[in-house]
């Protein structure tokens, strides 16, 4: 028997009927989800242009949890390469991926849109342009740890969701194609000055290239160490709204009506999603479509109720990215090819799959 | 019922102003205005009516006399320009969202409700204000979720997608949410627009016995005069402009020289062959 069945109609005339009424527990969807994650993410960090053996990763990663002494057999480059080039690469992709997936399906929520992205309302490039403005101008990007960089872009990714929002805004929601376009055409204007500091600070192009091509090649610790304090609170945030995110799918006035505040509640979700999306920008660039493709196949495969799509867009957004940072990695070896290359790739598609269902719907 | 919360105290410097000491909605010299760039529409001018408990009030009159308009300030939706709304006592500007939606629950008219959720996650939505952020849906809230259903005759329904219903099914299973509430108030815009005679006839049924049984005071807008006539208690009419036209028992509101005037179309009102009450036919076209 499914979990959260029981018996119905025990009271009442007529026969007992087994019927649905509590939600399917969602562990196993979670325990899969982990399950992908987690194996991905050792192929992340086992595969490479230097051959590590699968048994050596393992054995270097075992090695730095308590208790665990390191081993002898495993060479210190190779320990050098798992710890500080694949290890930090793979966690960033991941929290990358986390990230964006999650920011995707509250911006989809909160504004009743399918297509809403990070990147294609303008969010991500609209806080890249923040961060090379920071990172041109030669200030200290970082004291004590904490980098000022995840900051700017968050004002730059508040900047364009206000202005997106104001221009596509209809009855408390964002739900036509004038978002996307809207966000689309400011993502230009955002990408075009981006492009254009980049070529008058030729000293710092290689940072900046990387910034707007987006990518995990320079992941560092420290990196990972800047985005974290900004990310995880966010996205905690927004996981504690799941069941508020599905009232919000009901429209403003219903959603009152049944006792939301909604415009506070959209303030909160709105603020998290863009400082989640931006402290990740900040660190690894702007790469689209995660947070439209993985909120989707989730919506697809197990249904619409945020409750489980939000940490299921955790896990498999993590996945999916590491994945594709993998593909990115080896697809033109020995050279590499930006990750958003690969995103784009498979992201289109599906956008415009999605954007021929909605143009009936609309 | 544990959701009443009457503050005495507070109601006490108003006692003038609320026309009877049991009622649970009180609307007094509500005036509300839309604007739309500089100019201003009013869409309802120092409207009063009161709505006790265990009262059935049909709100009619013709399109775009601020019925809606009227739902919408109850839930503060609308922030009236002037006058003010009481729920159960207390104003409902002083009030949060959440606990306005503990006191009085709404069928909107033409709902939106979500694609691909179903219906009884629908109805479960009804449970929010009784919800903390982080709670999900206990033992209680699905018993009141069913119970709703079943009222509604929706229960059947529960595990269908709601985009795969009939609008009909569809307007059933908000009243059901709005049921799941249990608010001492309920609010109805047009509860039977996409209902055929046998469900118009279950749901203000419904709510007759719900005003009967369980002392709530609805306040319904219906369309249709007749169908209001049958079943509320006392008729308010407003016409255009957004003041009261008229207010009292179904005899008294739909007069044909008042219907005429309000509605602009001749109309002839007779007495019900079995029940005595006022049946309203409009005139056709050279009648």
């Amino acid at each position: 028997m499914v979990a959260g069945t029981r018996k119905v109609g025990a009271l009442e005339a007529g026969p007992a009927v087994e019927r649905p009424v509590g939600r399917r527990s969602l562990w196993p969807r979670l325990t899969l989800g982990c399950a992908i994650l987690l194996a991905v993410a050792m192929l992340g960090a086992a595969v490479g242009p230097a051959n590590v053996s699968l048994e050596a990763t393992v054995r270097i990663l075992a090695s730095h949890l308590p208790g665990v002494g390191i081993s002898e057999s495993v060479s210190p480059a190779w320990q050098n390469i798992i710890w500080e080039v694949r290890l930090p690469r793979v966690l960033l992709a991941g929290a990358a991926g986390a990230t964006l997936a999650v920011a995707g399906a509250t911006y989809q929520g909160v504004f009743r849109n399918p297509l809403a992205d990070p990147y294609l309302i303008g969010v991500a490039t609209g806080a890249n342009l923040a961060a090379t403005i920071v990172l041109v101008s030669g200030a200290d990007v970082a004291t004590h740890g904490l980098s000022v960089l995840p900051l700017a872009a968050f004002a730059g990714a508040l900047a364009s969701v206000v202005v997106v929002y104001g221009v596509a805004r209809v009855g408390g929601a964002a739900p036509g194609t004038t978002l996307i376009l809207a966000g689309v055409a400011l993502s230009s204007l955002s990408t075009a000055i981006t492009a254009y500091l980049m070529l008058k600070n030729t000293t710092n192009s290689l940072t900046i290239m990387s910034a707007v091509l987006g990518g995990f090649n320079t992941a560092t610790w420290v990196k990972l160490a800047w985005a974290l304090p900004y990310t995880v609170p966010a996205v905690l945030v927004i996981l504690a709204h799941g069941r508020i995110l599905n009232v919000l799918s009901l429209d403003e006035q219903q959603a009152r009506q049944v006792g939301i505040d909604v415009e506070r509640t959209k303030v909160v979700l709105l603020g998290a999603a863009s400082l989640a999306a931006a402290a990740v920008v900040s660190v690894s660039g702007t790469i689209g479509f995660v947070g439209l493709i993985v909120p989707h196949a989730i919506r697809l495969i197990w249904g619409p109720d945020n409750r489980a799509l939000l940490p299921m867009a955790l896990l498999l957004g993590a996945a999916f990215l590491i994945g594709a940072d993998l593909a990115a990695r080896m697809i033109d070896q020995p050279s590499e090819i930006p990750v958003g290359i690969i995103t784009a790739f498979c992201g289109v598609p599906f956008f415009l799959y999605l954007l021929r269902r909605s143009r009936v719907a609309l | 019922m544990e959701t009443l919360r009457i503050q005495p105290a507070e109601t006490e410097k108003r006692k003038n102003e609320l026309p009877s000491s049991s009622a649970l909605l009180t609307v007094s010299g509500l005036t509300v205005a839309y604007s739309s760039g500089k100019r201003s529409l009013v869409a309802l001018r120092d409207l009063s009516i009161a709505v006790t408990a265990g009262e059935l009030v049909g709100l009619v009159g013709p399109n775009g006399c601020g019925k809606t308009t009227l739902i919408r300030a109850v839930t503060k939706v609308v922030k009236p320009v002037s006058g003010e709304v009481r729920l159960c006592g207390d104003e409902v500007g002083s009030l949060p969202q959440a606990e306005i939606a503990r006191r009085a629950a709404v069928v909107p008219q033409e709902p939106l409700l979500p694609e691909a959720f179903t219906a009884l996650e629908c109805v479960l939505m009804g449970r929010t204000p009784h919800l903390k952020l982080l709670e999900n849906e206990g033992a209680r809230d699905f018993d009141a979720a069913r119970a709703a259903m079943q009222r509604t005759g929706t229960w059947e329904l529960a595990d269908r997608r709601v985009d795969e219903l009939s609008g009909g099914e569809r307007q059933r299973v908000v009243v059901a949410r709005a049921l799941a509430q249990e608010t001492p108030v309920l609010l109805l815009d047009e509860p039977t627009a996409h209902l055929d005679i046998g469900h118009q006839a279950s749901v203000l049924g419904l709510m007759r016995a719900l005003c009967r049984d369980e002392g709530k005071a609805v306040l319904a807008v219906v369309h249709d005069l007749t169908l209001g006539a049958a079943y509320c208690d006392r008729l308010v009419m407003l016409r255009p402009g957004g003041t009261v036209a008229a207010e009292g028992s179904a005899e008294e509101v739909l007069r044909p020289e008042l219907l005429e005037e309000v509605y602009g179309t001749a109309a002839d009102v007779f007495p019900h062959p079995r029940t005595g009450r006022p049946v309203v036919a409009p005139r056709t076209e050279g009648g």
